[in-house]
């Protein structure tokens, strides 16, 4: 399921992403991505914009329980929330570092659990927050300027 | 010259609507309005996937006839290397080129000559320091070039800016052709033989420079029955043909990559794979590879639709020709300048998929194709016209359409009538 909710100048996409599925990962992205374009955003930040919330697409499939992405787009800057319904992170320092993945072996032979998602979404992103709260959830919110 | 002229073509009488040719385009540029198929100039990109499919043949693609050729003083016929592929390799390859002359040619020019030069010049680019660690688009194929300023304009940064072997031996048909004759450059005719519709249309309406020097461009498939026919009848008495193996395999899909000799590539060949690719590259997932070649026909150059034979055994017989060809003509680049190998114009994204220059404009819009949409069937039908019913709603938006073209909603409500009578 997924949302596409206007407001007077606001726009708000949410998705539900289920734990385990590969097979949809990367839809949400590439809706995210049509819809920029159709708002005539700076391509550069699209691009950017795709990364991120296909890297997190990805990361709720292989790591949590499920859970939702959220973009808000208003005309000066594009927000993406991420939380997933648990297992949350131990070491959320840990977890940023480049390389280290608790990735199954069934994501590693797919070739995701690169140990590359979070680092990848904080290169892209202006903003990057990451909150996590072990056994309970994880929330990640990123923030896009616009100029 | 015309912002935008497009080789492929539709021929009203043939077309009866049916939706083939809706599903297959790749970037939703076709409608059908009033019973015929209509194509959305701004959209389109000459891949020729109507053309294809079209059960009609109502879809063509505009070419030049031999009469063009009486326009100059002196013609040079460029034919595409996938023309090497349509005889079978018992056949004098040289002797084919030779009956161009005799089609009304003064000269010929071997494109896979010109296709080795920009292997070894393409090959230094990929290969230069600051280019390794980034992945390099190719632009042989315009219709891939069109596509990505169209859906991936995040990606032109990445194209190798090359002219493409036609163009190339276009501007040294007509160094030497000059310089043989005496004569003006406008008193000269330099002809492609073309495989596709997109080729036709870069000759009209060139990416990536101001103007081509191709004048015109003539069908391999109309050609094909008079060169079989020359064929038996000529001697060949001129030394036409230059490919080498690297030349030959531009012909293919993937050969680009191994006329360069490099092996950090990927080639993908047919329009809907090229798109699964380049999505996954525009995700930053294919960073660690070189270069890419992308095709809109499957096979390669040798599946363009104005071929004549199957694209697999074309490309079974490039393949061939290759092998037994020489290996190389060892090109010495200091021979050809920079500028007759390099793109110098900038590559402009479309902005056909935006809704409005204003944010709030375009997301008032937004709103209310997503209000329709929920409205729709969502099956996708084609009978409106639209390719989808997210296409039909962005058209209703876009005020070029109404929702009363939906047959399915149409329907419902009759039945919804015929319960309350």
């Amino acid at each position: 399921m997924n949302n596409l909710i206007t407001e007077e100048n606001k726009i708000i996409i949410k998705y539900n992403v289920e734990m385990d599925d590969f097979s949809k990962v990367g839809e949400a992205s590439s809706k995210i991505k049509k819809i920029l374009r159709q708002l005539n955003i700076d391509n550069k930040v699209i691009r950017r914009v795709a990364i991120a919330a296909y890297e997190a697409e990805v990361n709720v499939a292989i790591h949590s329980f499920g859970g939702f992405i959220e973009v808000v787009v208003i005309e000066n800057e594009i927000s993406i929330k991420v939380k997933d319904n648990g297992p949350g992170i131990e070491d959320t320092e840990l977890a940023m570092e480049k390389g280290y993945s608790t990735a199954s072996k069934k994501a590693i032979e797919l070739g995701f659990g690169a140990g590359m998602g979070l680092p990848n979404m904080r290169r892209c992103s202006d903003v990057f927050e990451i909150e996590s709260k072990f056994g309970e959830y994880t929330e990640l919110n990123m923030k896009f300027e616009l100029c | 010259m015309e912002k935008y002229w497009h080789s492929v073509t539709l021929e009203p009488d043939y077309c009866n609507g049916c939706t083939h040719c809706l599903d297959g385009c790749p970037t939703e540029a076709i409608r059908i309005i009033n019973g015929k198929a209509k194509i959305i100039d701004e959209r389109c990109i000459d891949c020729g996937e109507c053309l294809k499919v079209c059960p009609f043949h109502a879809k063509g693609a505009l070419s030049d006839g031999l009469e063009e050729l009486k326009k100059y003083k002196y013609n040079v016929a460029l034919p595409a290397i996938s023309l090497y592929g349509q005889f079978p390799v018992t056949f004098d390859l040289n002797k084919v080129l030779n009956t161009f002359i005799h089609l009304g040619f003064d000269d010929v020019y071997d494109v896979g000559y010109a296709a080795e030069i920009l292997s070894e010049y393409q090959k230094e680019t990929i290969k230069d320091k600051d280019n390794q660690n980034t992945l390099h688009i190719s632009t042989y194929c315009p219709a891939i070039t069109r596509l990505i300023q169209i859906r991936y304009p995040s990606l032109i940064d990445n194209i190798v800016k090359l002219e493409s072997p036609m163009e190339v031996a276009a501007r040294l048909a007509r160094k030497n052709a000059i310089e043989k004759t005496n004569l003006k450059s406008e008193e000269i005719g330099i002809f492609y033989i073309s495989q596709c519709p997109a080729k036709i249309t870069s000759a009209k309406v060139p990416i990536g420079i101001e103007k081509s020097f191709v004048d015109g461009s003539l069908a391999i498939d109309k050609l094909y029955s008079k060169i079989l026919k020359l064929y038996d009848e000529i001697e060949p008495d001129r030394n036409l043909l230059k490919s080498s193996s690297k030349g030959y395999n531009w012909g293919r899909v993937g050969g680009q990559s191994f006329s360069m000799g490099i092996d950090n590539y990927i080639a993908v060949d047919g329009i809907d794979e090229v798109i699964r690719v380049l999505d996954e590259i525009e995700l930053g997932k294919l960073s660690k590879l070189n270069f890419f070649e992308g095709y809109a026909c499957v096979g390669g150059c040798v599946g363009g639709p104005l071929n004549v034979e199957n694209a697999f055994i074309a490309k079974n017989r490039i393949r061939k020709l290759s092998q037994l060809a020489k290996e190389s003509n060892n090109i010495d680049l200091d021979d050809y300048q920079k500028e007759i190998l390099e793109w110098n114009k900038e590559i402009i994204p479309s902005d056909v998929m935006k809704l409005d220059n204003n944010f709030s404009e375009a997301l008032k819009k937004l709103a209310e194709i997503e209000r329709v949409f929920q409205k729709l069937p969502k099956i996708n039908c084609g009978a409106c016209g639209a390719p989808t019913c997210h296409a039909f709603a962005e058209d209703i938006v876009k005020g070029i359409t109404t929702i009363e073209e939906c047959v399915v909603l149409k329907s419902k409500m009759k039945g919804g009538n015929n319960e309350s009578c």
